[in-house]
């Protein structure tokens, strides 16, 4: 099913938006006076793009296709909770033989799986029975939302600070008067260059 | 001996005191000119002398504990509660950082020591390392007198003195828990010798960018040495803990971590202050956090401040902290501002696109992570205080957070050297990038088409796909640091005529620091990679009787043998496992639950079968009661050895950076005489 269903899309991505976006040499021709639409620079950046088009529908296939897993739900699950035993440790990951707390959390998360229950109502019954606690990481609700909002806050204010700031010192500061150059600062770049022979990642 | 080590920890905090008062007399002697009974010169000399003294007053003390534990002296309390008769020769000697009070003794020793190279070495510049050996010798008098009066490791035992001791905690009984606490705690202590001179510098408004070379060495090494400990500590998790993991985000682990970040920060940003003579403030305020922060990982073991694993260190000593993380922070702050005038920039960055600005986004994004660990780390007890509800701050919440942050920064990791200083042009930026970009995108689609599945079962793979952005970003990142070293190499081959990978390392020679720094980078992206390989790991759990099979992998384990067996020191229970690969045996494996038998407490010995593509990792949790068949959980770990081999590259790389550079007139020399070399040897009597 899930194939046939990228197989649509895949057949949407083939046909239309390259084409639509990104015409050819023989699409340009008539809006394009004679002699003057670069048609060996047109055609590079058509086959870029085609290339990029390939390379995009290769990504997208990859990242799609998947084997159903029925026990999935069940350890993404047991890895939101924590043993809470005092172990420290996530509730799947709990090694204990005989630890009677994570016995008894796994059979509620098992028996609430069996009763179709939703991954939101069993994690919430969870936690009506052992507290937030048992929950691997802060909810999204609330004041725990501070958690999640804070890290990311935080980075892009510092992003955007730092990339302000730079700006504000490249406007700002003194330009240099450009100095000629003498016989001897000649004479050391051209030794430079014979040396290295590249340019070394700096503008000549 | 218990009298002994007490007098002398006593002679230790007055040999301090006196280093700390004498020598601060004699600084402000010093810088106002007074006239005193005695030459601020000589002052300064005797409080030296008596911080040289000083490390000897401690090492006796820690004489003292290491010769009472080997003797079982059980009258000192500590010895009581922390070893055994039985206990092996070996983790006799880690007895002595099991507990709080010998672990405090234990840090008061390695800063005795380092201040003992600090003054020994004083000649380098007599006054930058008089306020430096002052500022020492106040953070040595608050340890010595936590040990003193809040946590003395020769208190005695009241009463009748037991036959036998309670014995070591068995988590500690590894022989990498040996190496493991010592390594942390030479990094913990190491930060406090930067910290100290570089307050001593602001001090005294200290011209020039001497103390960063000064304090550079230093800095590398404790930097080593606390990644060592991290790591360490990861590998000990590893194969002692027995859920197949090596890091749990466990607020400990954490408080080691944040240093290291900021750490991390300043011996990138150091490098700005010595070249253009710029971040002078942020350099100082680098490391005055990283000393707040391994005191603050101090805190967080002693205080039980949050809940923990590594709950064998907790007391009530947390006050004491506090008092002096507060009293830095605030002399800190006043030194700052009083002499803040002193640290301005030379320079300012000219352009977003250059060498500069790297620089200055590396620094944000550690201090970004530090700070996201910090909030996790503290958020629990931030929750309680607002509403009244403890949380878990785990896993989920750092791998959501933490792991994009950590790829930004591997990316930026191989963009630096790309860029030019001052300012790179699009045209360079076009072409440094084209292969880093190419090996991108080429490894996503190997990697997609080899397995991963960031989407599946209608559902998005976080694991998955963060393992294919990493290994990507890993593979690119190498690929820009190759191509560094293949430039590099390819200029000095035209020169010399040498093959490549001569060139390469003559190249390296020549700058040590700049390409040892990025033998560490790449150290770090074989570690990324074999992190990634986490999002892979799979797991079986069975109870085994005689010749039932577990299948994981490629591998199948069939169960030949269960037993026990005992000795002086604990009980342990182990089952034999032939392991078969297409068919054949290929190897077997034991893996092991021990009893301790002072302590009464169990410690699984996991056993780990390690090749390059994954590791096999048998745990035995148990026997279940009902038939005496152990129960046995197999994992496959993908890439684990990946980031031990990662680590090996660091100290590699930091080992080359901390080797001086072969200066231009020697390299000369060195190209001259390998040009004169004749190519007949039979010219020298046939000698080659």
């Amino acid at each position: 099913m899930k194939i046939v269903g990228w197989d649509r899309s895949i057949g949407n991505l083939l046909s239309c938006p390259g084409r639509a976006s990104h015409p050819s040499n023989e699409d340009l021709s008539p809006g394009t006076p004679a002699g003057t639409g670069h048609p060996h620079r047109n055609s590079t950046v058509s086959l870029w793009l085609k290339a990029g088009q390939a390379l995009l529908l290769a990504v997208a296939v990859c990242f799609t296709l998947g084997a159903a897993d029925p026990a999935t739900r069940y350890t993404t699950l047991n890895h939101k909770l924590m043993c809470t035993c005092s172990c420290a440790e996530i509730l799947g990951e709990c090694n204990h033989v005989g630890c009677t707390t994570s016995t008894e959390e796994l059979g509620l998360l098992q028996s609430g799986l069996d009763g179709g229950s939703s991954d939101q109502a069993i994690l919430d019954s969870l936690v009506v029975r052992y507290g937030a606690v048992v929950l691997a990481a802060p909810t999204k609700q609330g004041f725990d939302l501070v958690a999640w909002i804070a890290p990311f806050a935080v980075f892009a204010a510092a992003l955007l600070g730092t990339i302000l700031l730079i700006r504000h010192w490249s406007v700002t500061r003194p330009q240099m008067e450009p100095q000629p150059a003498g016989p001897e600062m000649d004479a050391l770049r051209e030794r430079i260059r014979r040396e290295t022979g590249a340019d070394g990642g700096f503008e000549a | 001996m218990a009298t002994f080590g007490s007098f002398a920890l006593i002679i230790a905090l007055a040999l301090a005191a006196y280093n700390l008062l004498a020598g601060a007399v004699a600084l402000r002697l010093l810088a106002t000119g007074q006239k005193a009974f005695i030459s601020p010169e000589r002052l300064a000399d005797t409080a030296r002398r008596a911080g040289i003294a000083c490390f000897f007053a401690v090492t006796a003390a820690a004489f003292a504990l290491v010769y009472s534990v080997y003797t079982n002296d059980f009258s000192i309390t500590y010895i009581l509660e922390h070893s055994n008769r039985a206990l092996p020769g070996m983790y006799k000697f880690s007895a002595m950082w099991s507990g709080q009070e010998g672990s405090l003794l234990l840090w008061a020793w390695l800063l005795a020591t380092y201040g003992f190279v600090l003054r020994l070495t004083h000649k380098m510049d007599v006054k930058l390392y008089a306020y430096a050996g002052t500022i020492l010798a106040a953070v040595q008098v608050f340890f010595l007198s936590v040990i003193n009066f809040a946590a003395p490791p020769f208190a005695l035992l009241r009463g009748q003195i037991p036959d036998d001791g309670n014995g070591l905690n068995p988590l500690l009984q590894y022989p990498e828990m040996v190496i493991h606490p010592p390594m942390l705690y030479l990094g913990y202590v190491g930060f406090c010798v930067p910290f100290c001179f570089a307050l001593g510098a602001l001090m005294m408004r200290y011209p020039g960018e001497k103390w960063i070379k000064i304090t550079r060495g230093w800095t590398m090494v404790t930097w080593l040495f606390l990644t060592c400990g991290i790591f360490l500590g990861m590998h000990w998790a590893y194969a002692v803990l027995g859920w197949g993991g090596y890091w749990g985000w466990d607020p400990v682990e954490n408080a080691s971590f944040m240093p290291w970040l900021t750490g991390t920060a300043f011996l990138h940003s150091v490098m700005m202050q010595e070249k253009k003579g710029m971040m002078k403030s942020w350099n100082v305020w680098l490391i005055f956090a990283t000393f707040l922060l391994t005191m603050l990982g101090t805190l967080l073991t002693r205080a039980g401040l949050v809940s923990s694993v590594h709950a064998f260190a907790q007391s009530s000593i947390g006050m004491w902290f506090y008092v002096f993380m507060l009293t830095v922070l605030c002399i800190c702050i006043f030194t700052y501002v009083l002499n803040r005038s002193h640290l301005k920039s030379d320079h300012t960055v000219e352009s977003l696109v250059s060498r500069e600005s790297s620089f200055l986004f590396n620094n944000l994004v550690l201090l970004v992570a530090c700070f996201v660990i910090l909030w996790g780390t503290l958020f629990p007890i931030l929750s309680e205080y607002v509403v009244g509800n403890k949380v878990t701050v785990g896993a989920p919440f750092y791998n959501t957070v933490a792991i994009p942050i950590g790829i930004f920064l591997l990316a930026l990791t191989g963009v630096g050297p790309l860029l030019a200083w001052r300012s790179t042009s699009l045209r360079s930026v076009r072409r440094n990038f084209v292969v880093p970009f190419i090996a991108f995108w080429a490894t996503v689609l190997v990697v997609l088409a080899v397995g991963d599945r960031p989407y599946h079962d209608g559902a998005f793979d976080s694991g998955q796909f963060y393992a294919l952005v990493a290994w990507s970003t890993a593979v690119s990142v190498f690929s820009a640091i190759l191509s560094e070293f293949l430039r590099g190499g390819g200029v000095i081959r035209r020169q010399t005529g040498k093959n490549l990978f001569a060139s390469m390392l003559l190249l390296t020679r020549r700058n040590t620091r700049r390409y040892g720094g990025y033998i560490i980078h790449i150290g770090v992206v074989i570690i990324v990679i074999g992190l990634a390989g986490q999002a892979f790991n799979r797991n079986q759990e069975m109870e085994m009787n005689l010749h039932d099979k577990i299948v994981i992998g490629p591998y199948t384990l069939e169960c030949v043998g269960f037993s026990d067996d005992a000795n002086a020191n604990y009980n342990s229970q182990f089952a034999l496992l032939d392991v078969y690969k297409g068919g054949k045996k290929q190897f077997q494996m034991s893996p092991e639950k021990r009893v301790y038998l002072a302590s009464q407490q169990p410690q699984t010995m996991v056993a780990i079968h390690s090749v390059p593509e994954w590791d096999l990792y048998v745990v035995y949790e148990g026997i279940d009661p009902a038939n005496a068949h152990p129960i046995i959980k197999a994992y496959l770990n993908p890439l684990v050895s990946w980031i031990w081999v990662g680590v090996l590259l660091i100290i590699f790389g930091t080992g080359i950076a901390l080797v001086p550079s072969i200066t231009p007139g020697m390299a000369a020399l060195r190209v001259a005489a390998t040009r004169s070399v004749p190519a007949e040897p039979a010219l020298h009597g046939g000698q080659p």
